[in-house]
């Protein structure tokens, strides 16, 4: 018995360390922020300018760039992954699923630094060399006016981005459409309805709930993801409403300055654009989670 | 007659419209791998693997620091992440459930959300701080990340060890700490292991948590204590400099890298098909 309650205490141990470390990082990164929590308060969310010489921070550049590369990402992605999904669970046959999936599963696997490899020398010249051209005729929107000189772009990250997220929104998909009752399906079928019909009328709508807490998880990876972005979006802190210029991200420009931080507000700053970017990207998981959660009792 | 023309043309529509969702996500993939490939290939030499880098301009070198690195950080990270991991797993999946139970099942789940480069400034303001760049300090970063993973699998490994199992071993009259360690774990070890492995080929490929923990080094390192380099650093730091000699030993250090990464993954799926 004291084996047992020796055992017992040192594995409780271990679970008790991994909420004591949740409470140090979230601790670390208040604290360690609190410098520009004094100067700015809350405006430093909303503070347009970034000028590290001039002692002048606010995080609203950076948050910009995030949300705006993310939800455009996102919003591709959940198109592609869509057919991806219905080709993946109607359409090919099971030995072509499989060798399929695990291609798709692969594009997940690949570091980000090496997809930022690709970005750099092949992606952000075919935007600056092609894309963009292709794009004139949409000029008079402002998303899509003004020129890039490098490719280095929001438009490549965002291109970059879409590739990243979609295996993961494509293979929860996947499994949420083939959760769907077959005779569901048969009895439309039967009816004489086209697969189109079929997977509109009732596969997405019966798997919608499995499909939203794929595309939440989705937009918190799109949010944190650090370097890949970093590499092609050109990192500039300005606000721009088009995607050819050059933007930045709050994962960005923590990757780029932290090390050459000029001063102590400057490095308090950066942290504190840390904690925004913790909150935005956990509070999502965390929905995320839940909402497959929530769907995995339902169904069963 | 003429709606069934529609719903034919809808359908072919439809189908054309998958099939090129599909294409968007493969063709780019092939051309990653088939690049990396082919450009990886031109840069690596003997030369490449046994010796460290020369300054820029000169021609030659390699990346042994950066393999040294990656290897290093990855056998410190997994000495920390899989000690935890496991214990806390058992925690999860053995014990009686209560709300703390599924508070830590929570947070942990919370973490494996983590954007990497948050995880890199906490190491950062808790370790690096106070005894500069280290190894150590890119090792916590990595292992915050790891360590998610390896709690769900494990977890997830040890409950399908059915129950009879552990009874069994406690009518023999066996303390409970020594059926769980030596019954229910070597029986869940499979699962355990792919948890593991895949964990290390997420953290073999981080590059954010890195850049202010471990930083870099361009020689070999002789303490845990000293800041280190990384392959995927060396990936990072060659591929937005100037120099084209650089850009190719970029894509040499990327062939490295993805092999080892897919290497992994492939040995996960063999292991999960047997």
């Amino acid at each position: 018995m004291r084996g047992d309650k020796l055992f017992l205490f040192l594995v409780s141990f271990f679970a008790l360390l991994i909420v004591l470390l949740f409470v140090l990082f979230f601790h670390q990164l208040l604290c360690n922020s609190i410098p520009t929590w004094k100067r700015f308060g809350l405006s430093f969310v909303f503070g347009k300018s970034w000028n590290p010489l001039r002692n002048d921070f606010g995080a609203l550049p950076f948050l910009y760039g995030t949300i705006l590369t993310s939800t455009l990402s996102l919003l591709i992605s959940v198109v592609l992954s869509l057919g991806i999904a219905v080709f993946l669970s109607e359409m090919a046959p099971p030995r072509l699923r499989d060798v399929l999936s695990s291609l798709i599963e692969l594009i997940a696997a690949i570091p980000s630094v090496i997809i930022g490899l690709w970005g750099i020398f092949y992606v952000a010249p075919f935007v600056r060399d092609h894309l963009q051209y292709w794009l004139e005729p949409l000029s008079f929107i402002p998303l899509f006016s003004g020129r890039s000189l490098t490719g280095l772009s929001m438009l490549t990250a965002i291109i970059i981005l879409t590739f990243m997220i979609t295996p993961i929104i494509s293979s929860i998909m996947k499994e949420s459409l083939m959760m769907v009752p077959e005779d569901l399906k048969e009895a439309l079928y039967s009816l004489g309805a086209r697969r189109y019909e079929v997977m509109m009328k009732v596969c997405i709508p019966y798997a919608k709930i499995g499909i939203l807490g794929g595309v939440i998880l989705g937009y918190g990876r799109a949010v944190g993801e650090t370097m890949a972005v970093t590499m092609v979006i050109g990192n500039s802190p300005v606000i721009s409403a088009s995607l050819l210029s050059p933007g930045y991200t709050m994962a960005a420009v923590i990757a780029n300055e932290f090390t050459e931080a000029t001063g102590d507000l400057h490095l308090s700053s950066l942290i504190a654009v840390a904690f925004i970017l913790l909150v935005v990207s956990l509070s999502m998981n965390l929905i995320g989670r839940v909402v497959i959660w929530k769907w995995q009792k339902q169904s069963l | 007659m003429e709606m069934a023309k529609t719903k034919l043309i809808k359908d072919k529509i439809f189908t054309i419209y998958c099939f090129i969702s599909l294409s968007f996500a493969i063709l780019p993939l092939i051309h990653i791998v088939g690049t990396t490939l082919v450009r990886g290939i031109k840069a690596v030499s003997l030369e490449f693997f046994i010796s460290l880098p020369k300054p820029p301009g000169e021609v030659g070198g390699g990346i042994a620091n950066a393999i040294e690195g990656s290897i290093i950080l990855a056998a410190l990270t997994m000495s920390f992440s899989i000690p935890v991991g496991i214990l806390t797993a058992i925690y999860l999946s053995e014990y009686q459930d209560n709300w703390f139970r599924n508070l830590v099942r929570l947070l942990s789940d919370t973490f494996a959300g983590t954007p990497s480069i948050v995880a890199g400034v906490f190491a950062y303001s808790l370790i690096v701080r106070k005894f500069g760049f280290s190894a150590i300090a890119g090792a916590f970063a990595l292992s915050i990340l790891a360590i998610p993973t390896i709690v769900r699998s494990s977890e997830e490994a040890l409950k399908l060890v059915p129950i009879d199992v552990r009874e069994a071993g406690l009518s023999l009259g066996a303390e409970k700490w020594k059926v769980i360690t030596k019954i229910v774990i070597r029986a869940a070890r499979p699962g355990i292991i792919t948890g593991i492995l895949l964990a290390l080929a997420r953290i073999m490929g981080e590059t954010a948590p890195l850049l202010f923990t471990a930083f870099g080094n361009p020689e070999f390192v002789r303490s845990p204590f000293e800041p280190v380099s990384a392959l995927p650093l060396v990936i990072y730091v060659y591929a937005t400099s100037p120099y084209p000699d650089w850009h190719q030993k970029a894509w040499g250090a990327a062939l490295i890298l993805m092999l080892m990464v897919l290497a992994i993954n492939l040995a996960v799926k063999y292991k999960l098909r047997r």
